[in-house]
């Protein structure tokens, strides 16, 4: 396989870290929004985030952004491609990373919020001040496994049409004949990406000060 | 106004059918130290959460510089709960330190002090900073102040909770067995800052097991048993003999573990 190919991929898989990452963190984004709803104590709020959580939690993401593809034009909206893949990947990571943070959220001691009253903070600067940045210690492994899951999910966006890792390797193995290759190759990028995620993550847990860490 | 910065009026307090509190009313006085003794279980933490509104009455009511806590009665003398605003605001008069310190984690100990000085007083970062600094100095930590509470022992993290209970300028400072989660070395750092806060006409409210504090800082001394105010005294005639039966036994406790001096 020649260094062409492989630049080709090398390419590719820049729209795969960029679209993994762009929906990473507005899922991360909306999962604290989720989080918060079921914090609220307001019924409809914790109604609407509990059906989001379980719908797409509970159904495949290739099938969410199948549906995702073909209900935009019918409803008028005619966005590009890129967008149609990371409102899918965003709001399918959204589910789960929300299901991560509720741990978290249930493992913020209680005295440190009675603190935060005392302090006189409102209920919303608690949540953002005090409860969200402890939250995000507490699931942080969670949270990488999850950047990491959506890492590799990200290959099913070819449906929508955009050309990233696996959608390249599939164009180039159908003209050049070599899939042992070229998808040996994929795998491989693939691999290092999550690797390097793998190991800040780690970094990320042994530095970051508070909880879990010294 | 009267002279007592908080008014304690028949509270009663249950867990389902239990009763915590059985039909408290207490005076604290203003620019005094109350400490709050009692064997473990008799409510003496429940009483003092119930000055913070940390808990909530069933019945009764309590009053911090003359103004209702937590719950105020309507024009047809239903008791209702009191707005989250007007609540804050009672709170502002009350700093709250905890057993367990209760620092938030990922702040340091600067960043903890003046961390509602910037949110809630809405102060700049400098600003809150440099008042931060001054209560920090005040329990002896400014050098520690870029450390994170886990870099820090037991003693030198409720300093510096005490500090950032300070920073606000309450009236009333609650305490809640503030050195029942060190290790004995450590107690003496906490109780020289509580000192030296009672030197300053502090109003200061203590639960705890330190009995010496109790008798030697103390204005005045409750004594709770099962829910119950057994008597509230001056510490002299507290321990003065005869003692109350039960105060007896109490104390029997602490000689059985050799532990005071006092008796």
């Amino acid at each position: 396989m020649s260094w062409k190919l492989f630049n080709l991929l090398l390419e590719a898989s820049l729209m795969t870290i960029f679209v993994s990452s762009v929906s990473i963190l507005i899922g991360l984004f909306l999962a604290i929004l989720l989080s918060a709803a079921n914090l609220s104590g307001i019924r409809p709020l914790q109604w609407f985030a509990k059906f989001f959580i379980s719908f797409f939690r509970g159904t495949p993401l290739l099938v969410q952004l199948l549906l995702l593809y073909n209900l935009l034009p019918v409803i008028g909206v005619q966005i590009p491609s890129l967008v149609t893949a990371i409102i899918g990947l965003s709001i399918c990571t959204a589910a789960y990373q929300a299901e991560n943070l509720r741990g978290g959220f249930e493992g913020v001691p209680t005295g440190l919020v009675e603190s935060a009253d005392m302090a006189g903070f409102t209920p919303v600067q608690t949540f953002f001040h005090i409860r969200v940045p402890i939250a995000l210690r507490l699931t942080l492994p969670a949270l990488i496994n999850e950047a990491i899951l959506i890492l590799k999910a990200s290959s099913l966006v070819s449906v929508v049409g955009l050309i990233e890792l696996t959608r390249m390797a599939q164009n180039l193995v159908a003209s050049t004949f070599m899939p042992l290759e070229i998808y040996a190759s994929a795998g491989l990028i693939y691999l290092v990406i999550n690797l390097v995620v793998a190991t800040a993550g780690r970094q990320l847990e042994r530095r970051l000060p508070g909880v879990g860490g010294k | 106004m009267s002279d007592n910065a908080i008014s304690v009026q028949h509270l009663v307090k249950r867990f389902g059918e239990t009763t915590v509190l059985d039909d408290i009313s207490l005076e604290i006085p203003r620019g005094q130290v109350s400490c709050l003794i009692g064997p473990s279980g008799s409510g003496k933490s429940t009483l003092l959460r119930c000055m913070a509104f940390l808990e909530e009455a069933t019945d009764g009511s309590i009053f911090i510089e003359g103004a209702p806590l937590g719950f105020v009665y309507d024009g047809a003398g239903k008791r209702q709960r009191q707005s989250a605003t007007e609540l804050r605001k009672v709170r502002s008069q009350i700093g709250m330190v905890f057993q367990q310190f209760n620092l938030w984690p990922h702040m340091t100990a600067l960043g903890n002090v003046s961390a509602a000085l910037r949110r809630v007083r809405k102060l700049s970062r400098a600003e809150a900073e440099e008042k931060a600094m001054v209560q920090l100095r005040k329990v002896g930590l400014e050098n520690r102040a870029g450390h994170y509470p886990s870099q820090l022992s037991g003693g030198q993290q409720q300093r510096v909770a005490i500090a950032r209970s300070l920073a606000l300028e309450p009236k009333i400072m609650l305490f809640d067995e503030p050195t029942s989660a060190l290790d004995p070395e450590l107690t003496g750092e906490v109780l020289n800052v509580m000192r030296g806060l009672a030197s300053e006409g502090m109003t200061m409210v203590v639960v705890t097991h330190e009995i010496g504090f109790a008798a030697t800082v103390g204005n005045q001394i409750s004594f709770l048993d099962q829910g119950k105010l057994l008597f509230t005294d001056a510490p002299s005639k507290v321990f003065a003999k005869p003692r109350h039966p039960r105060l007896e036994q109490f104390l029997d406790t602490y000689l059985d573990r050799g532990a005071s001096t006092l008796v």
